[in-house]
């Protein structure tokens, strides 16, 4: 991955140069870096870290603050904050005395990208770790300095003391002082139990927070430069589509625009956005469409015919005996459309070449990627190329994709001037890598005490996320067809648009599949939808969710449907279980959530008010996949356009949410972005079945759509 | 063709001669420096470039600059005197209505001119007359919370 240049300089000396650039660059005091061996740092995908990664996780200066660096970008999800108080609590010092440098690939240890509610449970131990080695450097300077046993010291507020002659104390900046210590990380030092935690825990607001009511945050788009062009890039009218002819003339008469039609990039730039737009307009393209029938109603047949032969998981006993168990056999087919991320900052980036290094700030989750990417599309060196991720205005997946940042770079590099590049709204939603189209179909079983006794469940083109077995079946299989993510991650793909990831990448589809199918059994042997559920799993956290769920919500058992309106869904997902309770009406043919009680179990909670607010945001969102947030397309063409015609949740829409965390401490910190959004779509869809017996098998649940399935 | 406007920008008085058809958003953001009013969808239906003129919120990407001329237009920069932030702006951090932040301008300015006309306005109030500010990162919940808590 990425240009390495350096090869012929043997690794130990690369080492040492590497880090003597990074201490000039940041500072003396006391530094801990990555080592590819430890335990704590390997665990984020081994193999795939570049080898010129030499950056260090976290820096304490001569005056006693800390910085640490992560490789993570904050797009809302409150890991800045979260990522802090770990790093506090672990060394012993001030939430305040911390500064989080994220997502800088000159300053960062190297990542994969922030995706897949990583930043705590990955990044986070392994920073942890090196707090906790930092503390060990520190307590060791600390004896020989006041001359005391080790053992004896306490750590409190940046200060080590003797905890039998508090007057015997000395601060981390005074031990930095004049030092220059660097250690490589060994995973050696033991981390913080929860009973010792002061910092981790405890509810905490945003450290961004001001700055983001003031109007103080900086974008990428917010960032200034003398000589900044707004870039307006040409695009296709359909994908797939291929120029014909291209007259540019008149976009090139309007004073001050640029135009580039170079290394395959069609733009025009100007020093006011407006006017490059305008610009933008005024070229006349021609394109050759490649016709296609698919559209948002026949993609569905399509996927299911073209797809490849499947994977299998997870094996269990074997589907003939299981079928010849089972006293009912249900069959079913659950569907989900293509999905936009919609952003409220759509797409942006800024790149700037100075000095043969190219820089570029850009709103995205992947900045090492796409330093490897800008690398990669201008042939330079990937030392050569810097990416800094200013604050993202969200992201959920759909800022691991983009053409924005070497768009950006390409025009930088060509017209020797601070571009930015940036989508309208219009491009947001044709450009995305939209969350694939899917088909469930699964084939399951009961015997006649309402025993689980045939799984086969077979996945189309969404990928496996969620689709695990938490249930206590004999004969299960679970088989995936096709690539959710062909044309982002190489590969063959059935989807005729670029496809990728979005907010837990599957398992929202795969959870509403499985978790209707669950109710469809229940409601077939009368049985209560929660009994059913605890009689078919022995899983102990699924178990303790669901449990808690319901008591919060005073659920009381009965048969679906039962006229009320209530619904179950549960899931794992990113190590996290979450367990929610759905209560619905119809208005005008519409649902309308009125209330969802949600669990979450997610080991060790850093930040409780940030994870409380991740819940419900993951909730609310998930009402937008559930019931209205649907792309209309035919061939490569796109008809949504803007949020009249992609309607995303809105405050009319919002429910009593009452989210809250099932404690588990026994567990290392797991997944918090995404889980909650999992069981939205089953929930409510076994909600409506509750109501009325009406049985919806594709997502979104428009009126149109229970209108129909209520009619047959 | 410029033209010459002037008008009162966060209680100071300002003039720019700027081409009267461009749109406020972009002078704001450009021109005059103050990019917390955010593009989000340039049609007027997210939000984010909510700006209060003469006390009623605006959609500024979809105002021509010459229409402030002579009026009073207040941005999310205008919003705390100083260093004391607005109460929408500590209600907005005490209750955890803020994430990816890029949106929050618009809600705040949004709700500062709602609560101008309704200063009492209801759970019920509010919510409607939010209905049109987007919010993806899904925050509702908090915001809600923290314009009734003004309000109130």
């Amino acid at each position: 991955m990425g240009t390495d240049n350096s090869k012929s300089i043997p690794e130990s000396d690369r080492d040492t140069l590497a880090r003597r650039d990074f201490i000039k660059m940041v500072g003396g005091g006391i530094v801990v870096f990555f080592a590819a061996d430890s335990t704590a740092g390997g665990a984020q995908f081994p193999g795939m870290r570049q080898e010129t990664d030499l950056n260090a996780y976290l820096r304490i200066a001569q005056d006693g603050k800390v910085t640490v660096f992560s490789g993570k970008i904050e797009m809302g999800q409150g890991n800045t904050t979260a990522l802090a108080q770990m790093a506090a609590d672990e060394l012993g010092t001030a939430l305040e005395s911390v500064t989080m440098v994220m997502g800088d690939t000159d300053l960062c240890p190297w990542d994969m990208g922030t995706f897949g509610s990583m930043s705590i449970r990955v990044y986070g131990q392994a920073m942890r770790a090196a707090a906790a080695e930092a503390r060990e450097i520190l307590l060791a300077l600390a004896a020989e300095r006041l001359r005391k046993p080790k053992s004896r010291l306490g750590i409190e507020n940046g200060v080590i003391f003797d905890t039998e002659d508090k007057t015997a104390r000395v601060t981390f900046g005074q031990l930095a002082q004049g030092r220059k210590i660097t250690r490589k990380l060994d995973g050696k030092a033991a981390l913080k139990p929860p009973s010792q935690f002061r910092i981790m825990g405890k509810p905490t607001a945003r450290l961004d927070g001001v700055e983001k009511v003031t109007g103080k945050a900086k974008y990428t788009g917010d960032l200034r430069f003398p000589d900044l062009l707004y870039a307006r890039v040409l695009r296709p009218p359909a994908h797939g589509a291929k120029l014909k002819s291209l007259d540019v003339s008149a976009a090139q008469k309007i004073p001050g625009v640029t135009v580039v039609n170079q290394d395959g990039i069609v733009a025009v730039l100007h020093a006011d956005s407006e006017t490059a737009s305008k610009a933008l307009a005024a070229i006349q393209s021609e394109y050759e469409a490649q016709e296609s029938a698919l559209d948002e109603n026949t993609i569905f047949e399509h996927l299911v015919k073209t797809a490849p032969q499947p994977r299998s998981l997870d094996p269990r006993g074997d589907l003939a005996a299981g079928e010849k168990m089972s006293e009912t056999v249900f069959e079913e087919t659950y569907l989900n459309g293509y999905g936009a991320h919609a952003p409220i900052e759509t797409h942006t980036a800024c790149a700037k070449m100075e000095g043969g290094k190219m820089t570029v700030w850009a709103s995205t989750q992947t900045p090492f990627m796409d330093q490897s990417g800008i690398a990669g599309a201008l042939g330079m060196p990937s030392e050569s190329v810097r990416v800094i991720t200013p604050l993202v205005g969200g992201g959920f997946g759909g800022k691991s994709a983009g053409t924005h940042v070497v768009e950006a770079a390409r025009l930088a590099k060509i017209t020797g001037k601070t571009v930015q590049v940036f989508y309208d709204r219009e491009e947001e939603f044709f450009m995305t890598a939209y969350r694939p189209a899917a088909v469930v179909k699964i084939k399951s079983g009961i015997d006649g005490s309402g025993r689980i006794t045939l799984w086969d469940y077979n996945v189309y083109c969404a990928g496996d996320r969620g689709s695990e077995q938490y249930y206590d079946v004999p004969h299960s299989l679970i088989r995936t067809y096709g690539s959710a993510m062909g044309g982002m991650m190489g590969g063959p793909s059935q989807h005729p648009i670029l496809t990728g990831t979005w907010r837990a990448p599957g398992a929202n589809i795969n959870i509403f599949a499985k978790e209707s199918q669950i109710d469809i059994m229940a409601a077939k042997c009368r049985m209560d939808p929660l009994e059913f559920r605890l009689k078919n799993t022995t899983d102990a956290r699924m178990r303790r969710v669901l449990e808690a769920a319901a008591g919060r919500f005073g659920y009381k058992p009965a048969a679906a449907p039962s006229g009320r309106g209530v619904g179950i869904g549960c899931g794992i997902d990113a190590g996290s279980y979450v367990a929610q309770i759905a209560e619905i009406e119809l208005n005008s043919g519409a649902v309308r959530v009125r209330k969802i009680t949600a669990a979450q179990d997610m080991g060790i909670c850093v930040n409780p008010k940030g994870a409380l607010m991740q819940m419900e945001g993951c909730i609310m969102m998930g009402l937008g996949y559930t019931l209205t947030e649907d792309i209309s397309f035919r061939g490569g063409r796109i008809f949504t356009s803007n949020f009249h015609n992609y309607r995303i949740p809105r405050f009319s829409m919002l429910p009593e949410i009452d989210a809250f965390i099932v404690k588990n401490d026994e567990l290392d910190p797991q997944g918090c972005g995404e889980p909650s959004v999992v069981p939205v779509g089953a929930a409510v869809a076994n909600a409506l079945f509750d109501l009325n017996g009406t049985r919806v098998f594709q997502m979104p649940l428009t009126p149109e759509r229970i209108r129909a399935a209520s009619r047959s | 063709m410029k033209e010459t406007i002037q008008f009162t920008l966060n209680g100071k008085p300002t003039t720019i001669e700027v081409e009267g058809d461009r749109t406020l958003l972009w002078v704001l953001r450009t021109d005059l420096g103050l990019t917390g009013t955010k593009f989000g969808c340039g049609m007027g239906l997210c939000g984010s470039c909510t700006v209060v003129v003469d006390r009623k919120a605006v959609r500024s990407c979809r105002l021509p600059v010459r229409n402030v001329n002579g009026k009073d237009v207040m941005t999310v920069e205008g919003l705390a005197q100083g260093d004391a932030l607005h109460p929408l702006q500590k209600a907005f951090l005490e209750y955890g209505a803020v994430q990816c932040g890029f949106c929050t301008p618009g809600m705040l300015m949004n709700a500062y001119a709602l609560l101008l006309q309704n200063p009492d306005a209801t759970r019920d109030e509010i919510i409607q007359g939010m209905d049109n500010n987007l919010c993806r990162c899904s925050a509702h919940t908090r915001i809600v919370q923290a314009i009734e808590s003004v309000s109130k």
